[in-house]
């Protein structure tokens, strides 16, 4: 089995008005359900915005702590799932899945070890 | 070795590159890996090297090659994982459904095309690019060289290498399965297997800059695999329909350009160039497409050409069956460059003036064929001052310098009427 990274990008600001959260917080969790239930599932959250992000990296030798994000853009990271499957295939079945769920794009992206 | 002088590099390097792409296609099922597959079968070609001269071509080029290919790369992937922990790939020597045991020679015919049709399907995968995708299909299935390919393409090599190898690492890392897709994916996955293939012909049909050789080969690269798929896939209409496309199209390469290598339209082609053989092939198989009645976008323009082929010259064309063709690829494909091509045949059965009313209503500025178009409808209707505008924009935006020059020729002549 391999795990990929099922990234969700959205654009920034708030959503438009005609976005139903509710709805698609309901379409998520469900998604998760679905995913737990194949034993696909390993991991998912949404992230806080990312003004709340902080980076630190070291610079010429110094811990730097700055005020993130550390990519700015007109999209970003809204939120992750990390599922198993056995190839590209099936983890992009789940991505089109994800993708209907949030109404967003989402990156698949493989890890580089595979789990038994 | 002297006792063998027929039997050189050359003669065995064009059975090797016959063969590549079965032996390939067997490897990289048998060890689950593209870049191992590569390797041992080009081990195999340096013990071909040596051995043929002396032995002969073997009775089954592409079985021996498999079955060397196969020793070497056991052989080399054991040497790699006693050096370092490489558990995966020394588990991939057991696969199950490793076929050949022993020093039997490989014999499944029916299974090599099934490897086959699965690696194209990898090659052709959504998740890689097209470019990538055609490099890949070229290498894997038809075992063109890179630097074959590069140059085809008009790629350096060291781009063209590090598109293949990129484009491996991902069917690697990312998981990309050797698989046929089931029936829910198919289409989808299909289209891309032909877009491939047929990008792999235009790309030889159209293109003139570069190497004129190479162009060539490609093509007939293109009708192989062409040829492959409908091999694999006879019941699918649209492999079928390519096929028989690429076969009318080629059958007129010979007339498509003068000696000196000036394009000739359709209409002023010698059509005694034309290759009766491939006419006829390309025909039977639209029958039989016809007699199906499943139409797509391949079918219907090979349809379309095959109308071209039984006319003697534009007088007898059955226009009319050629618009209600297009009418019908309108439908399944709405896009304006059909609507530009089925204007032209509404210039046969109406008039010029009706054709440049439907041509000026499509948004294909960019388009040097919707300005030869124009061109040659304003000429037609005699609005000759126009015409030479259009050509000059068409010229703008040819990039292609047959096809160029063939429109600066039409733009002097106007200054002549």
């Amino acid at each position: 089995m391999k795990q990929y990274l099922l990234s969700v990008y959205q654009p920034d600001g708030p959503p438009p008005a005609s976005v139903d959260l509710a709805e698609i917080t309901r379409d998520v969790n469900a998604l998760a359900d679905e995913m737990k239930a194949a034993g696909a599932w390993v991991f998912s959250d949404g992230l806080f915005p990312p003004t709340t992000a902080t980076v630190v990296r070291l610079q010429d030798g110094e811990m730097l702590t700055t005020d993130g994000p550390y990519v700015e853009g007109k999209e970003h990271l809204g939120g992750l799932t990390i599922i198993q499957a056995p190839d590209l295939d099936a983890a992009l079945e789940w991505g089109r899945k994800c993708a209907r769920a949030t109404t967003l794009p989402i990156e698949v992206r493989p890890f580089q070890r595979d789990v038994s | 070795m002297p006792d063998a002088p027929a039997l050189g590099a050359p003669e065995i390097g064009w059975v090797f590159r016959r063969e590549y792409g079965r032996a390939v296609a067997v490897l990289v099922r048998v060890f689950g890996d593209i870049d191992v597959a590569e390797d041992a079968v080009q081990d195999a070609f340096t013990v071909a090297m040596e051995r043929w001269p002396s032995t002969g071509i073997p009775g089954s080029p592409a079985g021996w090659i498999i079955t060397t290919a196969r020793h070497r790369a056991i052989d080399r992937v054991r040497r790699e994982s006693s050096r370092m922990d490489r558990s995966t790939q020394a588990a991939r020597l057991q696969a199950p459904d490793d076929p050949a045991d022993g020093d039997d020679e490989f014999d499944e015919e029916g299974a090599v095309g099934d490897d086959q049709l699965r690696l194209i399907f990898t090659c052709c995968h959504p998740s890689i690019g097209t470019g990538a995708q055609v490099a890949l299909t070229l290498r894997l299935l038809g075992g063109l060289t890179t630097a074959e390919i590069a140059r085809a393409f008009l790629v350096p090599e060291p781009t063209m290498a590090q598109r293949l190898v990129r484009a491996k690492g991902k069917i690697r890392d990312a998981g990309i399965p050797l698989r046929v897709p089931g029936e829910a994916d198919l289409p989808d996955r299909l289209r891309s297997v032909l877009a491939v293939i047929y990008l792999v012909f235009n790309e030889a049909h159209t293109a003139s800059a570069g190497d004129r050789l190479t162009r060539e080969d490609l093509g007939a690269e293109a009708i192989r695999l062409g040829r492959l798929l409908a091999e694999l896939m006879p019941d699918e209409p649209e492999v079928m329909g390519l096929l028989a496309l690429m076969l009318l199209l080629e059958s007129r390469r010979a007339a498509r350009t003068t000696p000196e290598g000036k394009l000739v339209l359709l209409a002023d082609q010698d059509r005694s160039a034309w290759h009766p053989g491939l006419i006829a092939e390309g025909q039977a198989i639209v029958r039989r497409c016809l007699r199906r009645g499943q139409p797509g976008p391949y079918q219907l323009q090979a349809a379309i050409n095959a109308v071209h082929s039984s006319a003697s010259g534009t007088e007898d064309t059955d226009w009319a069956q050629i618009v209600h063709l297009y009418d019908q690829l309108l439908t399944i494909t709405p896009s304006p460059v059909v609507a530009l091509n089925r204007a032209v045949a509404i210039a046969e059965i109406d008039s010029p003036e009706t054709a440049l009313a439907l041509v000026d209503g499509l948004d294909l500025n960019s388009y040097y064929l919707f300005h030869a178009i124009r061109a040659d409808l304003l000429r037609r209707i005699g609005r000759t001052p126009e015409a030479g505008v259009a050509y000059q924009a068409a010229i703008a935006r040819a990039d292609n310098g047959i096809e160029r020059d063939f429109l600066i020729g039409r733009q002097a002549e106007l200054g002549q009427l």
